[in-house]
């Protein structure tokens, strides 16, 4: 029986991995995320689970020691959030190069300066190259959700990569919220348990991890990092069907919300889709075609899916939490625009930076994005290439 | 040191750990300490062993082809104590949960650069933190790998890329640092600190004594460059024993805090006669640069005189 309950998005990422109870969990604290080690040591110190944490003395340190614990054979698990990942910036690459199937919790955080703590996806966006599947959650029920599913995909045999599970500073992670939890021996039953294919630890054959590799072999090796990122498309949606089986929530690559007829589009990441559904709600009640792609996973990037998904509309607003100081835009707006001229989709475009360093967005700001999307496709009106959305004049 | 069971044929019998063939340069002392530490498992026992990148990393496992008959892994320059600490973490839950069927050591190699600079914070957490494992920095004295960069291993006046001797400069100006007390005084079980001395008793048995006492141990192995040193390679052996002989490289231990001094020299000889035996501190006989033998002799008597007392309390 699905438990109704309240809780914070932190809580519900923990209530997950009590359910999952992976091997190791090496982590440093930083603002967002420190509830959740704080809250997996406090299951330990009750012995409700037998994950061994390990207290390092940096994020550094914590994403080494998840390498080595995945290269020993462990199901491992870590959470951080800005500055933090950013610390552990060489060693995320190297976890996915080591293609190991490795579960990070981000609460996305803004990276300094200034110095801030609240929402921005600067922090898993400066990450995406890094060869990480990321998918982001909306609300805490689907940081649940999305946790859940997350070593389904990054153990399964095509795939091998690491999984970041991203949901919103704050506005997800310790505001409370209705929430529906599975049982125990469901979730267990879906995650299954872990059987590494070669690890350290195996004394029948041993292996060596790592490499100096010249010229001659490291292209290839990149390349077939790549495939697995291609190939963990299927997989992505694969778990998400098996999932909606056992908690009867649906998930994709993105989620289009009154899409089918939408002239006026919003393609965003996370929590904001929720402020901007309202705005559709309100929209839709007065006549006009709103809708809204909320990005679910950006690693892989879904780009020929999300251009289908636009076909047919006026207009569309791509709007970042994240600058990524091109002068063009943020990184969602690149991609996804680059996707549609390859689909030949051709709506007017306008890439909003919004909500940095946990700007508040309002229905009525994203009322003001629709109107303005109305306006470039009616009226003409040209904007600039890339608009602050809620900045002070 | 306590009583050994030291058999020297017997252990140079067994099955080397380390493959020939690997890439390092003939005359380095990184191959000789990896290869002697590995010598002290016990013949059997599975070990993981780990390594910070460096000469030792880039030579001994080239893709396709590795050095190592142990499992091995290496991440990055400066988390080899972190990465090793996942290993050995991962080891002790899968042991319990019986998904691991043998015992297994753990045992990290990293060079000085690794070890001392840009590794120490990872490398002091590992130990604070209790892991069952061994962390053995093969100390050349530089940043080899790159070029011969100073490092804070790097004695005084030292000749590197970064620290050249030139017309208003003699060498590295400081001092080395003391990393062996830099680990002691982190009250972990065995620190111990040696190089290559006469049939590798001093090696051995310290590594033997890491590798089997439970809990964080912290090996430092002089490991003599001969391109960073520019010493004939051939005379390796001689250098390893001039350094301990002038008192510049004491062999001791810290074995549950009590400080042990493995060797005294009958008579302590001059830093003289280790320093002359290496290009990197050829500047330092020339007439002007005399007064910089002074400074080094006062500076290793210092050392010394510190280690007895500590060794004597």
């Amino acid at each position: 029986m699905a438990v109704r309950t309240r809780m914070s998005g932190n809580e519900a990422v923990a209530h997950a991995i009590r359910q999952i109870d992976p091997d190791v969990m090496p982590a440093f604290p930083i603002t967002p995320s420190t509830e959740i080690p704080q809250y997996v040591s406090t299951m330990i110190a009750n012995g409700e689970i037998e994950t061994e944490f390990i207290p390092v003395e940096s994020e550094h340190s914590a994403m080494s020691a998840a390498i080595g614990a995945g290269a020993a054979g462990a199901r491992t698990f870590t959470a951080t959030s800005s500055a933090g990942l950013a610390l552990m910036w060489e060693v995320v690459y190297v976890a996915a190069s080591t293609r190991l199937p490795l579960v990070m919790a981000v609460v996305n955080r803004g990276l300094t300066g200034p110095l801030n703590i609240n929402a921005e996806h600067s922090d898993s966006m400066g990450a995406r190259d890094s060869g990480w599947i990321q998918i982001y959650a909306e609300n805490n029920q689907e940081a649940y959700d999305n946790m859940i599913q997350a070593y389904r995909i990054a153990e399964h045999a095509d795939v091998h990569l690491p999984v970041m599970i991203c949901q919103d500073g704050f506005i997800t992670s310790h505001a409370v919220e209705n929430i529906s939890l599975l049982d125990d021996a469901p979730v267990k039953k879906f995650v299954g348990e872990y059987q590494p294919e070669h690890f350290l630890l195996n004394e029948k054959e041993p292996v060596a991890v790592g490499p100096y590799a010249v010229s001659n072999y490291c292209m290839e090796a990149k390349k077939a990092q790549a495939e697995a990122m291609i190939r963990s498309k299927k997989v992505i949606l694969d778990v998400a069907r098996d999932f909606e089986e056992i908690s009867g929530r649906a998930y994709g690559f993105f989620e289009a919300y009154r899409m089918d007829d939408a002239e006026y589009a919003v393609a965003a990441i996370g929590s904001v889709c929720g402020t901007a559904k309202d705005a559709v709600d309100r929209l839709r009640e007065k006549g006009v075609k709103a809708g809204l792609i909320k990005v679910r996973v950006f690693r892989p990037f879904p780009g020929e899916e999300l251009a289908e998904a636009l076909r047919g509309c006026k207009a569309v607003a791509i709007m970042d939490r994240c600058e990524s100081y091109s002068g063009e835009g943020g990184p969602l707006g690149a991609e996804l625009t680059a996707a549609m001229y390859r689909a030949k989709v051709t709506a007017e475009t306008v890439n909003i930076v919004y909500g940095l360093s946990g700007r508040d967005v309002r229905v009525e700001d994203m009322e003001q994005v629709y109107a303005d999307l109305r306006s470039m496709a009616e009226e003409g009106k040209r904007f600039a290439q890339y608009p602050y959305l809620g900045l002070r004049e | 040191m306590d009583k050994t069971t030291f058999d020297f044929k017997e252990i140079q019998g067994r099955e080397d750990r380390l493959a020939p063939g690997h890439r390092l340069c003939a005359g380095c002392g990184a191959s000789i300490a990896v290869r002697n530490v590995l010598k002290a498992l016990h013949p059997g026992d599975h070990a993981v062993v780990g390594n910070a990148t460096g000469c030792l990393e880039v030579s001994s496992y080239t893709y396709p082809y590795t050095a190592y008959e142990d499992s091995y892994i290496h991440t990055a320059f400066e988390n080899a104590g972190a990465t090793l600490s996942g290993v050995e973490t991962a080891y002790r839950v899968l042991r319990k949960k019986g998904k691991v069927g043998a015992d297994y050591k753990f045992i990290t190699f990293g060079g000085d650069g690794g070890t001392y600079d840009i590794g120490l914070q990872s490398l002091s957490g590992a130990m604070e933190r209790g892991h069952d494992m061994v962390y053995v920095c093969y100390d050349n004295g530089a940043y080899m790998n790159t070029g011969i960069q100073r490092s804070s291993a790097t004695p005084e006046f030292a000749d590197t890329t970064t620290t050249p001797v030139g017309k208003v400069s003699t060498g590295k100006p400081q001092s080395r640092k003391d990393l062996a007390a830099v680990m002691a005084a982190h009250h972990i079980p065995y620190v111990g600190q040696t190089t290559f001395i006469g049939n590798m008793k001093d090696l051995y048995t310290k590594a033997e004594r890491a590798i089997y006492t439970e809990g964080p141990a912290f090996l430092n192995i002089m490991a003599p460059c001969p391109r960073g040193w520019r010493y004939d390679a051939p005379k390796l052996g001689e250098i390893c024993k001039l350094a301990v002989e002038t008192c510049y490289w004491p062999l001791f231990e810290v074995a549950e805090g009590k400080w042990i001094l493995n060797y005294e020299p009958k008579k302590k000889l001059p830093i003289e006669d280790f320093l002359k035996q290496q290009g990197r501190f050829k500047h330092l006989f020339k007439p002007e640069n005399e007064h910089c033998i002074g400074e080094f002799q006062a500076e290793v008597d210092r050392r010394w005189e510190e280690l007895l007392a500590r060794c004597a309390g």
